[in-house]
């Protein structure tokens, strides 16, 4: 379990991201960063604060309203040289840029027969909970994950999303992140103060036990954490598996301990349908069908647009009470 | 109709006293409005955020008091003012933004998707540029039934960005839509000033296409509601489409949470607009100089409405929130 580490500082989510950022940026001068708002803003979350003020307008390039064209221009740039780093500011506004990404990036390699690269990352953001209606609360990753020469990178800790989004930097290949937006200034934890990296591909255990496995990314991470504590009180002990990369996927991290607790409930903000719990439910089935004492369960987004009144949007989420009940259900608790 | 002259005897034959009064009372409705919303949101009352339209209300109303009530809107994350402009009922808004059943959307929708089709009003948009395809085809629906309907296609310059809209009025033009896109001009994409986005003429984007192009002051309703009128009949006759671009401001953050701005825009210029290119006071003072209305007429109309703005919000605030059942309704038609 990579964990707090005794030398580490405590620090949000949002300013481990930005650490990553920055050191990458001095490290490589070929990095640089674009997107709406990330300049002198900051970001629309006020993420990137004060990097501008370090590398200049250059390396962090403010764009116009134009999310296809400037995906566009950085697989251009990444193809002939630069190390590009994409903004998307809400991970809704996939759907504008998806081909440049799934018809350009992603394939430019496979069909140039590997002599053409394009070593871009794509940082866009997840997560319902904000009020924030239809159009600015989905969860996505789904999508990217569909699409083969795509690495896609869902971090649920400062520690985590730091070590990767350096890994992304360096990576030869198009990597995705989605960022939670909700945890930028909320979820806090320790980042050692020396540098280090955390390779892509490989999940992490964010709590162990034994009676029954809890899968889950990104911010569902807590939820599965606050549910385990709940189980933990009427004696069932849970393990918290966190894939962390869904593209490529550790499926021995996940498979190994299914096969441990010979239960699993695969917990994501993505719609249910068709979506990240499916293929991570077919991986548990396929592969540790004959350790399971119970069906593998799935707790996704409900399958609607996320609707904007908080009594609503509430409803749309997987919370800690409900993975508490069926944990125990498949527990016969 | 009582033909109006004014001091310079620039002579306004289409707008009588009546309607210019009525105007201001439209105007001063957004602005208690939006005040209201501003209202809510400080004191923790509404969900979410909210872009205030204050200072760009004459846009809104000069354009929506020159269409039928059949005719059709698109609006944008800014987009109260072009709700209430276009017959809105400031209760239903209110409920909506705070995302109760007693709203427009049943508190599905929030700030930036109030549609009413009721009043034409084919919805608020939170994808920038997003919705010039939907009032392009709802022009071309038009066209096709042979109903008679415009659609206006409300954005802000920021949507210069966006390809759809260069795309949209391509077809527009070829075929000879009845459409007119309004581009509301108030200097800013976020926190960016358009100079620093858009490069070019904004008009010579739409003059490139053939499409009829015009310019006027947005903080003048009775330009925007001259201009409107002429562009809208020329739309109603089958010459095609417009491109009204309105130079504007907004006083307030680019949403209610926007509070330090001098990063971004200084407070003179602020204070510049707000003090001497005010769409409500340049209506008011133009209307006394010509001797068409005194200070006590103007007290009056804000009394009424302000009383009917609290009334709603009070109804808004005391409505109930959706039913759980609510969520997965309205999913499929
Ligand atoms: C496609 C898309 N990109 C980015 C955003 C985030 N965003 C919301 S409003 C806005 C600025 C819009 O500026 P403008 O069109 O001038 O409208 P204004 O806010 O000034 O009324 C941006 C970038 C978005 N909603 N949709
Ligand atoms: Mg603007």
């Amino acid at each position: 379990m990579s964990m707090p580490n005794a030398n580490g500082r405590e620090i949000f989510f949002g300013d481990a991201i930005k650490e990553a950022l920055a050191e990458e940026l001095r490290r490589d001068p070929t990095v640089f960063m674009l997107g709406e708002d990330i300049a002198e803003a900051g970001t629309t979350f006020k993420v990137l604060n004060g990097l501008v003020d370090e590398f200049g307008k250059d390396r962090i390039l403010d764009t116009p309203i134009s999310e296809p064209g400037f995906t566009g221009l950085a697989v251009g740039a990444a193809m002939t040289g630069l190390r590009p780093v994409v903004d998307i500011m809400f991970g809704d506004f996939s759907g504008l840029i998806m081909d440049q990404v799934a018809n350009q990036a992603a394939k430019i390699h496979y069909m140039s027969g590997g002599k053409l690269k394009v070593p871009m990352v794509l940082r866009t953001t997840m997560g319902a909970g904000r009020r924030s209606a239809a159009q600015h609360s989905q969860s996505l990753h789904a999508w990217y994950s569909h699409i083969p020469g795509l690495k896609v990178v869902v971090p649920s800790t400062p520690y985590d999303a730091k070590g990767l989004m350096k890994s992304a930097i360096r990576d030869d290949n198009p990597v995705v992140i989605l960022e939670d937006k909700m945890m930028y200034k909320t979820v806090k934890g320790y980042v050692p103060e020396e540098e280090y990296i955390i390779p892509i591909g490989v999940a992490d255990i964010k709590r162990e036990g034994s009676d029954i496995t809890l899968i889950a990314t990104s911010s569902m991470v807590y939820v599965a954490l606050d549910a385990a504590k709940l189980l933990e009180e009427v004696g069932i002990s849970a393990e918290v598996v966190d894939p962390r990369t869904l593209v490529p996927l550790d499926k021995q991290t996940l498979v190994e301990s299914v096969k441990k607790t010979s239960r699993a409930i695969i917990i994501d903000e993505g719609y249910e349908q068709y979506g990240v719990t499916a293929e991570l439910a077919s991986v548990i089935a396929d592969e540790a069908f004959y350790y399971l004492d119970a069906p593998v369960k799935r707790m996704g987004a409900m399958n609607v647009p996320i609707p904007f009144s908080p009594a609503l949007e509430d409803l749309t989420i997987p919370n800690a009470k409900g993975v508490f009940e069926m944990a125990k259900s498949l527990c016969n608790k | 109709m009582a033909q109006v002259k004014t001091k310079k005897s620039e002579s306004i034959s289409t707008i009588d006293r009546e309607q210019l009064l009525h105007m201001y009372e439209q105007m001063f409705k957004i602005r208690a409005f939006e005040e209201q919303v501003n209202e809510l949101y400080q004191s923790a009352k509404m969900p979410g955020l909210a872009h205030l339209y204050i200072g760009e209300e004459a846009i809104a109303v000069g354009v929506c008091e020159a269409l039928n009530k059949e005719d059709y809107i698109t609006s944008t994350h800014r987009g109260h003012g072009h709700c209430l402009a276009k017959g809105a009922s400031i209760d239903k808004m209110f409920a909506e933004l705070l995302g109760k059943d007693a709203g427009y959307c049943h508190g599905k929708g929030g700030s930036m998707h109030i549609a009413d089709q009721d009043t034409g009003n084919l919805g608020a948009n939170a994808i920038v540029g997003g919705s010039s395809g939907i009032a392009t085809g709802a022009a071309f629906a038009s066209k096709r039934l042979g109903n008679g309907r415009v659609a206006v296609c409300f954005f802000g310059e920021g949507a210069l960005g966006q390809g759809l809209v260069y795309e949209s009025m391509n077809m527009a033009q070829l075929w000879k839509l009845p459409v007119i896109y309004v581009c509301e001009n108030n200097l800013y994409n976020e926190y960016t000033h358009h100079s620093e986005s858009t490069a070019g003429s904004m008009k010579a984007r739409a003059e490139a296409f053939g499409i009829l192009t015009v310019e006027v002051d947005g903080q003048n309703v009775r330009e925007v509601h001259e201009t409107a009128i002429k562009l809208v009949e020329h739309a109603r006759k089958g010459e095609g489409p417009a491109f009204m671009l309105c130079n504007t401001y907004r006083y307030h953050g680019h949403h209610v949470g926007d509070i330090a701005r001098e990063y971004y825009r200084p407070k003179e210029e602020e204070l510049k607009w707000k003090n001497d290119n005010d769409p409500l006071k340049n209506l008011s003072s133009w209307l006394t100089e010509n001797g068409l209305a005194d200070a006590g007429i103007f007290e009056q109309i804000e009394s009424t409405v302000s009383k009917e703005v609290e009334e709603a919000v009070n109804f808004a605030l005391n409505a109930p929130f959706p039913a759980p059942e609510e969520v997965t309704n309205h999913v499929y038609a």
